[in-house]
């Protein structure tokens, strides 16, 4: 993405839709929220029609519940249970595939063209959490090719964000609300009674050359101002919040704190927070053979450090109970993250609260272990 | 990253559930180089891929040698392997042993089980430069004389002078005439200067807790050892995360750690 600031402008909601027909001219997949299976995920747009319009949601933990805005925004809600991971880190992926006759072994290329992806509608805790990514993909000497294709040819159109969700924490992780840099475009939707116009940032030359087709006028300062009294207000807003001072420490200092226990008779390790966590990168390599045994493949999935086959070696599990498992998640997301890639892999979005069944709150349980000193063992 | 095939040349019986394969190169191709500690990733076609250790001597570079126990559905696969058929093979991966570090102390060496293998180029290295060392020891743990790997050159190790080798067993028939008992009891009996040692550690947790704590008691400290640890491993590139031994991708930023790094994660379960 090249830096070219322009001066941001201003389009009306129906320009938006020219906007995705260039995207779509120009060979990219659009990818925005639309309604389904009673949440707001990440899927192709055939138009801007497909958004969720006039829909937001309202989560707390262990629930997620659409409702009908009063208004007609078309970005009213924050996060549902996708994340852009999706489509940069597939969920089940062909690494390879050879063949074999005899003893001699042939690997054959996969000849399916590179699609390319427009996202529409990125948050900035999203966009942090590609940043998370790219550095564990990205490593040097380590690269995962196809990710960094992916994530080269992907088309960035960011949304700041105008409302807070109950779960939402950003704010804490220094993560948002406001997107500032990763995005080729972003949008803040300004709507009232006798407007709806996005502002629109542009921020690389891309970005630039799309905007050309799509009619603007320059924003003036009381745009400017509308924006940010916008993003102030749901920064203002935030359902949860986590201090993150000293809270490295605490975590990696605690492992025998009794909130372990008790996190963990309430986790059911389902794994739902490792799979909406737009951070989690955790896979597993799969093996396979035709009856034949001539030709064989291999395809990674997304694994979880819940599942208790994560950790197997010869003999059994590392982790074997949930505590362990739990204990291992909630420490390498706030605290190992950042002993091994420079930045927590907590952006704040909430959807782990939202989207664990028994309602565990990562807010809660980072506050509670290591806020107080454990009791101090029984000596009696 | 694409695993590279080679025809397994040899296959050598070490005991009755470990073999070594070696594999060559076919003519004109090269090998990699390989530091001792490090492994590879063996593919076994179309059954799967495991993390093992290479074995062989690092100054021979025609060859790649994996000893292997057969404990599960790869390294049995891998172990069926006959003559030119190919083995899969991505590395090598990880941080090796410090020889570099070591060079003019005593080393002692601990082994428990198929720990040996990651330990024997090591050994190689150590008899190839034997003047660059102090004194050298090696203490080997296994269950039983029968689970002995190398039987022919722990004879012969233990014929060159001033290399200290000493064998226990768990348990053992009246044929034995070796220790019997955990590789801890062999510390009194070899001949080293502590406070200028490095050890090397590869075997179970449990020696290496025991053996470690042994070490500090005998007025060594945490800096002077090194443990190779064992974890699953997919990727061994640092992605796939499941090798997580609290900070420690055990793949890249291991297997061999500097104790002072893993000790208080060694004392606690299920990390």
């Amino acid at each position: 993405m090249e830096t070219e600031s322009a001066f941001p402008v201003v389009i009306a909601e129906k320009a938006l839709h020219t906007l995705v027909c260039a995207l779509q001219k120009a060979g990219y997949r659009v990818i925005g929220p639309i309604l389904r299976d009673q949440a707001i995920v990440y899927d192709e747009l055939d138009s801007v029609a497909d958004l969720p319009q006039g829909w937001t949601d309202e989560q707390q933990p262990g629930s997620y519940r659409l409702k009908k805005r009063t208004d007609q925004a078309l970005f009213g809600y924050t996060v549902g249970p996708h994340s852009w991971k999706k489509f940069l880190h597939p969920p089940h992926l062909r690494l390879w595939s050879v063949s074999r006759s005899g003893n001699e072994v042939r690997f054959s290329h996969d000849k399916t063209p590179i699609q390319k992806y427009a996202f529409l509608g990125v948050r900035s805790c999203e966009l942090h959490a590609m940043a998370i990514q790219d550095k564990v993909f990205l490593q040097a000497g380590h690269e995962d090719a196809g990710y960094h294709q992916r994530r080269n040819d992907s088309f960035i159109i960011a949304l700041n964000c105008g409302e807070a969700g109950g779960t939402c924490f950003c704010t804490s992780m220094k993560t948002g609300p406001q997107a500032t840099s990763g995005f080729d475009l972003a949008l803040t939707e300004l709507l009232s009674a006798d407007r709806h116009e996005f502002l629109v940032e542009i921020s690389s030359q891309i970005g630039a050359n799309l905007m050309h087709d799509v009619a603007s006028r320059e924003a003036s300062a009381e745009d400017l101002a509308t924006a940010a009294n916008i993003l102030a207000r749901t920064a203002e807003n935030m359902g949860r919040h986590l201090d993150t001072k000293g809270l490295k420490e605490r975590l990696q200092d605690n492992p025998e704190h009794p909130r372990w226990d008790e996190v963990a008779a309430r986790c059911l390790g389902c794994s739902n927070c490792t799979m909406v966590c737009p951070t989690c990168f955790c896979t597993s390599v799969e093996d396979t053979a035709d009856l034949a045994g001539e030709t064989a493949e291999r395809w990674r999935r997304w694994d979880s450090c819940f599942n208790s086959e994560f950790s197997y070696i010869h003999g059994g599990s590392i982790r074997s109970s949930v505590k362990s498992r739990y204990r291992q998640w909630l420490t390498h997301k706030l605290a190992h993250w950042i002993d091994q890639f420079g930045s927590s892999g907590c952006v704040g979005c909430g959807r782990c609260i939202s989207w664990c069944p028994t309602g565990i709150d990562i807010t809660e349980e980072a506050a509670a272990i290591g806020s107080t000193a454990p009791p101090p063992e029984d000596t009696s | 990253m694409l695993p590279r095939f080679l025809p397994v040349q040899r296959r050598i019986r070490e005991t009755a559930d470990v073999l070594s394969l070696i594999a060559e190169p076919p003519e004109g191709e090269k090998l990699p180089v390989f530091l001792p500690g490090q492994f590879n990733m063996l593919y076994a076609f179309g059954v799967g891929e495991v993390p093992i250790s290479i074995s062989g001597d690092p100054g021979e570079r025609g060859r790649l040698v994996h000893t292997i126990r057969d404990v599960g559905a790869v390294s049995h696969a891998l172990l069926q392997l006959k003559r030119n058929e190919p083995l899969g093979i991505r590395g090598p991966f990880g941080k090796p042993w410090p020889l570099d570090q070591a060079r003019g102390a005593d080393i002692l060496l601990i082994a428990g089980g198929i720990g040996l293998a990651p330990l024997r180029p090591v050994i190689y290295h150590l008899l190839a430069q034997r003047h660059s060392y102090g004194r050298i020891a090696l203490l080997y743990g296994a269950r039983s004389p029968a689970d002995l790997l190398y039987h022919r050159e722990l004879e012969r190790w233990r014929r060159v002078p001033d290399f200290q080798v000493r064998v226990t067993v768990d348990h053992a028939g009246r044929d034995w005439l070796g220790d019997v008992g955990v590789v801890t009891r062999l510390l009194p009996k070899i001949n080293l200067d502590p406070a200028d040692t490095v050890v090397m550690l590869c075997g179970p947790e449990i020696m290496i807790r025991f053996s470690t704590q042994a070490l500090l008691d005998m007025g060594m400290n945490t800096q002077q050892l090194y443990v190779s640890m064992e974890r699953n491993m997919q990727c061994a590139t640092g992605s796939c995360g499941h090798c997580q031994f609290g900070p420690h991708f055990i793949c890249k930023d291991g297997p061999v750690f500097r104790y002072d790094r893993v000790e208080a994660l060694l004392k606690r379960d299920e990390i």
